[in-house]
């Protein structure tokens, strides 16, 4: 690892690995115990259009990701609160479209078609500077809207009701929530692409959870699990020259698995409580 | 009546995807009623909390609550909910649950302060809960969590209590325990308390109002058999009130 380091590359590969780990350790949190698993699947996926859109009008790909996905992120929002149809059929359709209209843009575009594979699947290894201190910023923005509203995603995410009764706007929180789960799709794309976000924003935040019941040590555990999922991931990956992101993405959920089975073993063999 | 009024309800109608919930509800809470509304399941009652606490649009009648919007008057209740329907491996304690009680006074971008820890410790210790304050949630009894609720809505300092079918997930020797609770909490506070099951909430409160989409309600602890019929849509039998009333299914 510390030779593989001399090369620039390597070294803008694991900040952008630990700037993933920070983002998704703890919006994964939120994720994981508001169940927002599948709109965070549609709003990563969806960011697709932007990064077509970015391709078309011929500006970076990830700044046309990041206000992409802020609007397909409000408008599942919008549209699984106000209309009148379910949640999850809501999120289906738009998840596709965002992809769709990423294709069209994409193939309006003239000239050679984008690396697409780098987008969907993730190439940390080829993160220009650019884009480290666009992920440095959004990381920044995330860490700060959660120190100062704590208390109030807490309430949120435990119990909306109460959460409007006690008077706070609470769909403006979601909506706040929302954005803040575009930024990390948007850190992530670049680490471990479009397609594999998901496992980012869920792993490491849910093996946490099997060792803490206190959502900020749940949070701070979680940053540590992304922070060896990524570096892990990004060493065996140039070692035996593998796609990072998927490396990544197999050190996560072998991790998992993992902690999963040795919890019932030790369950089994009653050896401490899992 | 020199007692003040918080909840007012005029010929208020509710109705869910298109299916009539509550017609021409009207009601007048009052500052020191202790109130029991009982109904069959699906009758409205947890509707009717909604109402009050703005939580659910009528679609004709006029709510007030302390003289405002429920909106706006909300603040000054209390609310326990009929199902937790939160995830059991939620993680936070019993301390971080009944402090989000806290939130409307402590305002966003602050920590809470030295006043919503002294008050959550108190709502603990009333509800004598607090041996369990670093607990996850979760892992409480059905029994203990409901307490936990009511002490989330005591720490807003209510003046008025909202309890939807607060005994359904509690054992009944705790139950006798819970009423003691409230006749101490009704001293301070207006509390109505919603329930399917007319036997156990009739020996303690004070007013006893009957939904079934329609309120039948007088203002006392008197119930005109004519009226149960009519909500439950059954045969009655009445005994003289103190003595829990029963409803008996046609055979």
């Amino acid at each position: 690892m510390l030779e593989a380091l001399q090369y620039e590359f390597m070294r803008n590969a694991l900040i952008a690995g630990l700037l993933a780990a920070v983002t998704c350790g703890i919006i994964g949190c939120y994720v994981i115990v508001k169940r927002m698993v599948f709109i965070s699947g549609g709003v990563s996926h969806a960011s697709f259009g932007g990064i077509g859109l970015g391709y078309f009008l011929g500006i970076t790909p990830i700044v046309g990701a990041l206000f992409f996905t802020i609007a397909s992120a409000l408008g599942m929002g919008l549209v699984t609160r106000r209309a009148k149809i379910t949640e999850d059929t809501a999120i289906g359709i738009l998840w596709a479209m965002g992809m769709a209209v990423g294709i069209i843009f994409i193939g309006l575009t003239p000239g050679y078609p984008p690396d697409l594979m780098s987008y969907l699947f993730g190439d940390i290894l080829i993160v220009p500077p650019s884009d480290i201190i666009m992920m440095l910023i959004l990381a920044v923005i995330i860490i700060l809207v959660v120190v100062l509203l704590y208390k109030e995603f807490l309430a949120l995410s435990f119990d909306e009701e109460f959460a409007t009764v006690v008077g706070l706007p609470v769909e403006r929180l979601y909506f706040l929530l929302l954005i803040l789960i575009a930024f990390t799709v948007v850190v992530l794309i670049r680490v471990v692409g479009i397609i594999l976000v998901i496992a980012l924003l869920t792993i490491p935040a849910a093996t946490a959870r099997r060792f803490t019941h206190d959502l900020k040590k749940m949070m701070l555990l979680s940053i540590l699990f992304g922070g060896f999922f990524t570096s892990a991931g990004l060493w065996l990956s140039f070692e035996l020259d593998l796609a990072s992101g998927a490396t990544i993405i197999l050190v996560s959920g072998v991790t998992f698995l993992a902690s999963l089975f040795l919890s019932r073993l030790r369950l089994m063999t009653g050896v401490g409580r899992g | 009546m020199t007692s003040k009024e918080v909840v007012r309800l005029e010929d208020v109608s509710a109705h869910y995807d298109g299916v009539p919930v509550l017609e021409g509800v009207n009601l007048s809470i009052y500052q020191d009623d202790f109130l029991g509304i009982i109904g069959p399941n699906g009758g409205g009652k947890t509707t009717l909390l909604k109402v009050i606490l703005g939580l659910v649009e009528p679609g004709r009648g006029r709510v007030s609550v302390f003289g405002d919007t429920p909106e706006k008057g909300r603040k000054y209740i209390g609310y326990v909910s009929q199902y937790s329907l939160f995830d059991r491996d939620f993680p936070a304690s019993v301390w971080d649950v009944v402090m989000m009680g806290r939130l409307g006074k402590t305002g966003p971008f602050r920590k809470y302060s030295k006043q919503d820890s002294d008050a959550t410790l108190r709502a603990l210790e009333a509800m004598e809960i607090l041996d369990h304050r670093d607990q996850q949630i979760g892992k409480l009894s059905g029994g203990q969590q409901q307490r936990a609720f009511i002490a989330r809505a005591l720490v807003t300092e209510p003046q008025l209590l909202l309890l939807d079918e607060p005994t359904a997930s509690v054992d009944t020797p705790l139950q006798t325990d819970f009423y003691e609770l409230l006749e101490r909490l009704k001293q301070r506070m207006a509390i109505v308390l919603v329930s399917h099951d007319i036997s156990t909430i009739s020996i303690y409160v004070d007013k006893i109002a009957c939904l079934n989409r329609e309120l039948y309600y007088h203002s006392s602890k008197e119930l005109a058999a004519e009226d149960l019929e009519a909500a439950y849509r059954c045969p009655v039998e009445m005994i003289a009130h103190g003595v829990p009333h029963r409803v008996l299914k046609e055979h």
